[in-house]
């Protein structure tokens, strides 16, 4: 081939991968296979960089029906009844265009769990943004950043009318260059409804479905499979444009087909478009496929075979009918206004083959494209900034007085209530929501078809991830729990989405190993396995990579759905325990960041068995009801805790905790909850048999804010959490 | 009790509100809007809430050519009921079963909350069991919602008592949150048999999800 090297280097193939190529075609491939094989092989779509650590994740438990490697997980939640979600990053398309970034983001994974036969029923979404504060550049840029995510998740959503539950979102200068929109869909369906994407059944025809294909997105999984540099700032043109519309009639036309026995499998076009999705799809039965790009419905004129197969045009389904049914298929998605065209069909050669008017243009052999794809193991070495900032304390600063250290904290954009963001997305359309937005801790919806609820909570600490990668990432897996446990559910299974730098920095690969071990690890010790996930590397600008952001979503199931438990104040008057011990852990904690400008120290070691039981303590402790209110305490410690409990229900506090170091009340010891009583004695009772500490610390008052020594305002302190963040956001309009 | 709940390509609180009125036990048949006719046993019909076609070009300005909607006006000025909730009252609107206009939120962004409102008027079936002065807790979410009518028009819904509902705190007094003229929240036609708001009271049928005041305004339709 002519310019190989200029070829190879646009697809981002190595010269050991061509040879590769070479040797799985047997002959010089053509520029639409290399386009293929350059899609099929980037980062993002074989995560070659990440494999050799996903390997040996926990992914099995008897309430496990499918884990990683279908477009999403499934879990069992009783009564024949299954919960289907995933999570997933669109960091790059969102970088450059937010608004469309991530209306997309939420676009793909809407269709992952709809695909797998389930209705959804809930999203959330977990951003990180960097500085907001200032008034700089930067900061505006930020901003700007934020309405337009937010103002894309919520158009989209809200149009698909599924409600957007809960979130997190955090804010650091790591983000500046790189923000991270990762959004998590969870869906239902009935255990013997489930739907794969599988094509097989020699001459069963191959069926597109959905919105025309365009020039949209093209070379989008390349594109986010590398890091942003001055040279590749304008990439806009690699953005998909959602039509939430399109996606809503596709959501509709596929459930309306799904209760028909008219089809094989099904499966999105997502990154990479119709290559992944065809490829997939036959590589799951090592079958082979024909398929006529010609047939594809277009957008636009004179497109040509690369482009309908490169293409990330939204809202579009590959499906594989049985033969005799297809006119069946097309109906329904014609009913609803679509485009439908039988493509293509099922094969036993084992190839992919693809015609233009006739012309053989394509002749790829399936199962090597997957099994051969590379799998990196990339030089990794600990980073060294981390023996420099292990070492420090709080007690290297200046002491700071306690009233001052809350003020500080509690008006931090961290801290502050996210109403600007969730009130922008419906979150009670379906009428399942119990615990929406606003409310702390893991967000509920109930299950009208067993009466259960389902608790689900999105969480990761990216400070504690850049000063312990692997005790951060499993510090994410546990306070995920440990919020779905406060709501009285029990954690049952993860999703993840691993958001790093460039995987080519050994320092870089080096963090990214780390979460693994960390997430398998805590996975394993609480029986919470990992049922689907997403890998997004590259998150770096001009060699500035982000914070280690392994978000992890936890979800839970509570038996009863009437009994799913608030995280604020419930009765003036009800005593305060504090479940959990506290010593002096400010190791990446928001007051070293807040109060000195510095993400540095140590996290303590995780008890696992410790964290099991405060979650035992709280879910049998609500069954019992001799509890009212739980919350979990994280980040700025129990002042912090008990300040947003406060606000949240409006209701004051008064307590005093018996502490080494007056400035613990910050403390960001790990397994610890604050705990609203009904039954003092059955609750003390409780703790003792699970071996579990507990302090009674106070009570809920009329009015009023002391803890220890930081006495608050309570109309003041409502007035800064609730109003903060909006006043950031929009400082400049 | 038989209640019509059309479905246009684009809407979403169809099983909502089927959900409720089954709950308050009306018998309930989803309409898919290519149909020409409304079911001849139909005594309520409800336009509900979504984004129908994409609520492209305006909210809910295409989804008056659906087929349906033919018979949907014959059954209104036969004096039927009809119901519109948020995307359904801005189809209304665009219909001209309603007076009045929506533009897009005073902040410019959609709104999705809890929200109180205040009875302005229960001389009507919808508000017959609520009292003047009453004060709700119903959610609204919505993107357009900021009702507009010009100073005359607006006399004479005053002086025909169709408005019924407007946005208020706890307390009932005014509280606006998307720009609405006066408040407004809730109107009806002149004969009170077509209504139109914008908080969605079948989201509020149950306690467990953070309240029942929406039934009193579902079931006000149900009798009379």
């Amino acid at each position: 081939m002519e310019n190989l090297e200029e070829v190879l280097k646009k697809h981002k193939l190595t010269m050991d991968e061509y040879e590769n190529i070479l040797k799985i075609m047997g002959r010089e491939p053509n520029m639409l296979e290399i386009g293929i094989f350059s899609s099929m092989w980037s980062e993002h779509c074989s995560y070659k960089s990440s494999k050799k650590y996903l390997n040996g994740f926990p992914t099995k438990a008897p309430w496990v029906i499918q884990g990683p490697g279908e477009n999403a997980g499934v879990i069992d939640i009783g009564d024949g009844m299954a919960a289907v979600f995933k999570m997933e990053s669109h960091n790059h398309p969102s970088f450059i265009e937010p608004y469309q970034g991530a209306a997309t983001g939420v676009g793909g994974i809407l269709r992952d769990v709809f695909t797998m036969g389930a209705r959804p029923v809930a999203n959330m979404n977990a951003l990180r943004f960097g500085n907001v504060t200032n008034s700089d550049d930067i900061s505006k840029h930020q901003r700007y950043l934020v309405r337009g995510v937010v103002a894309g998740i919520g158009d989209y959503g809200n149009c698909m009318g599924v409600p957007t539950i809960g979130g997190e979102t955090s804010f650091d200068e790591s983000y500046n260059g790189n923000i991270l929109v990762n959004a998590f869909t969870l869906g239902l369906a009935k255990t013997d409804e489930i739907f794969y994407g599988l094509a097989e059944g020699i001459g069963n025809p191959v069926v597109y479905v959905g919105s025309k294909t365009g020039r949209d997105g093209l070379g989008g999984a390349v594109m986010a499979s590398d890091s942003f540099t001055e040279e590749n700032k304008s990439l806009r043109p690699t953005v998909q444009v959602g039509d939430p519309f399109a996606e809503k009639l596709l959501l509709e036309a596929c459930l309306e087909l799904f209760k028909h026995d008219y089809i094989v499998g099904i499966q999105d076009m997502g990154a990479a478009g119709l290559t992944s999705s065809s490829f997939e799809m036959a590589g799951r039965s090592g079958s082979g496929m024909i398929m006529n790009l010609d047939k594809v419905p277009a957008r636009e004129e004179n497109m040509q075979p690369f482009e309908f197969m490169l293409s990330e045009s939204q809202e579009r389904m590959l499906i594989c009918a049985k033969k005799g049914y297809e006119d069946k298929v097309l109906e329904i998605f014609r009913k609803w206004d679509l485009d439908a065209e039988v493509i293509g069909e099922v094969t036993n050669t084992g190839n992919m083959e693809l015609f233009w008017h006739g012309e053989r243009v394509a002749d790829i052999p399936v199962l090597p494209v997957g099994e051969e794809a590379p799998i990196y193991d990339r030089p990794v070495a600990r980073p060294a900034y981390l023996d420099e900032i292990a070492n420090t304390t709080i007690d290297d600063f200046d002491k700071v007085a306690n009233q001052e250290a809350f003020e500080k904290l509690f008006s931090s954009v961290e801290v502050a209530d996210k109403a600007w963001i969730f009130e922008q997305y419906d979150s009670m359309v379906q009428t399942n929501t119990i615990k929406a937005p606003g409310s702390l801790d893991a967000s509920c919806i109930r299950v009208k078809e067993n009466g259960k609820a389902l608790a689900m909570s999105s969480d990761c600490n990216p400070r504690y991830n850049y000063i312990d990668p692997k005790g951060g990432a499993a510090a994410a897996v546990i306070e995920s729990g440990r919020n779905v446990a406060m709501t009285g559910a029990r954690p049952l299974a993860i999703t993840d989405c691993l958001n790093y730098g460039n995987p080519e920095t050994p320092e870089i690969m080096w963090q990214f190993a780390e979460g693994c071990y960390g997430i398998k690890e805590a996975c394993a010790k609480l029986t919470t396995p990992v049922v689907s996930g997403n890998v997004s590397l590259y998150n770096e600008t001009n060699g500035v990579g982000i914070f280690p952001t392994p978000a992890i979503a936890m979800v839970g199931v509570n038996d009863d759905a009437n009994k799913v438990l608030p995280s604020s104040f419930q009765n003036v008057g009800a005593s305060l325990y504090l479940v959990g011990d506290t010593t002096s852990e400010f190791g990446g904690s928001l007051y070293m960041k807040e109060l000195y400008g510095k993400v540095e120290g140590k996290l303590p070691n995780i008890d696992y068995d410790k964290e099991l039981a405060l979650w035992e303590l709280i879910i049998e402790a609500n069954k019992a009801d001799v509890i009212s209110a739980a919350k979990d305490v994280n980040v700025g410690g129990i002042a912090i805790a008990l300040a947003k409990m406060s606000s949240v229900s409006g209701k004051g506090v008064t307590c005093n905790i018996d502490l080494n170091d007056s400035r613990d009340i910050f403390s960001e010891s790990f397994s610890r909850a604050i705990v609203e009583v009904k039954n003092e004695v059955v609750f003390e009772n409780m703790a003792k048999q699970l071996r579990l500490s507990i302090t009674k610390i106070g009570k809920v008052e009329e009015s009023g804010f002391t803890c220890n020594d930081v006495k608050a305002d309570l109309e003041a302190m409502k007035n800064s959490y609730f109003n903060k963040f909006q006043e950031v956001i929009e400082q400049d309009i | 009790m038989k209640v019509s709940v059309v479905v246009f390509p684009g809407t979403n609180c169809e099983m909502d509100t089927k959900y409720a009125y089954e709950k308050l036990n009306a018998d309930v048949e989803l309409v898919f809007h290519k149909n020409e006719t409304l079911p001849n046993d139909t005594d309520l019909v409800v336009l509900p809430g979504g984004f129908s076609y994409g609520d492209y070009l305006r909210s809910a300005a295409i989804a008056k050519f659906s087929p349906i909607m033919k018979d949907v006006i014959r059954f209104a000025n036969d004096g039927g009921k009809v119901l519109g909730i948020c995307n359904g009252f801005q189809m209304l609107l665009e219909m001209g079963l309603l007076e009045g206009a929506m533009k897009r939120n005073s902040n410019v962004h959609f709104i999705s909350k809890y929200h109180h409102l205040r009875v302005v008027n229960n001389e009507n079936d919808f508000l017959q069991k609520l009292n003047i002065g009453d004060v709700l807790n119903i959610p609204i979410a919505h993107g357009e919602g900021n009702y507009f009518i010009d100073e005359k028009a607006l006399d004479e819904l005053y002086a025909n008592n169709q408005v019924l509902l407007k946005y208020s705190d706890e307390n009932g007094i005014d509280k606006n949150p998307n720009g609405s003229v006066d408040s407004i929240a809730c109107i009806c036609n002149k004969n009170k048999n077509v209504f139109g708001l914008m908080p969605h009271p079948e989201r509020a049928i149950e306690t467990l999800l953070g309240s029942n005041d929406g039934i009193k305004m579902l079931q006000g339709l149900m009798e009379g």
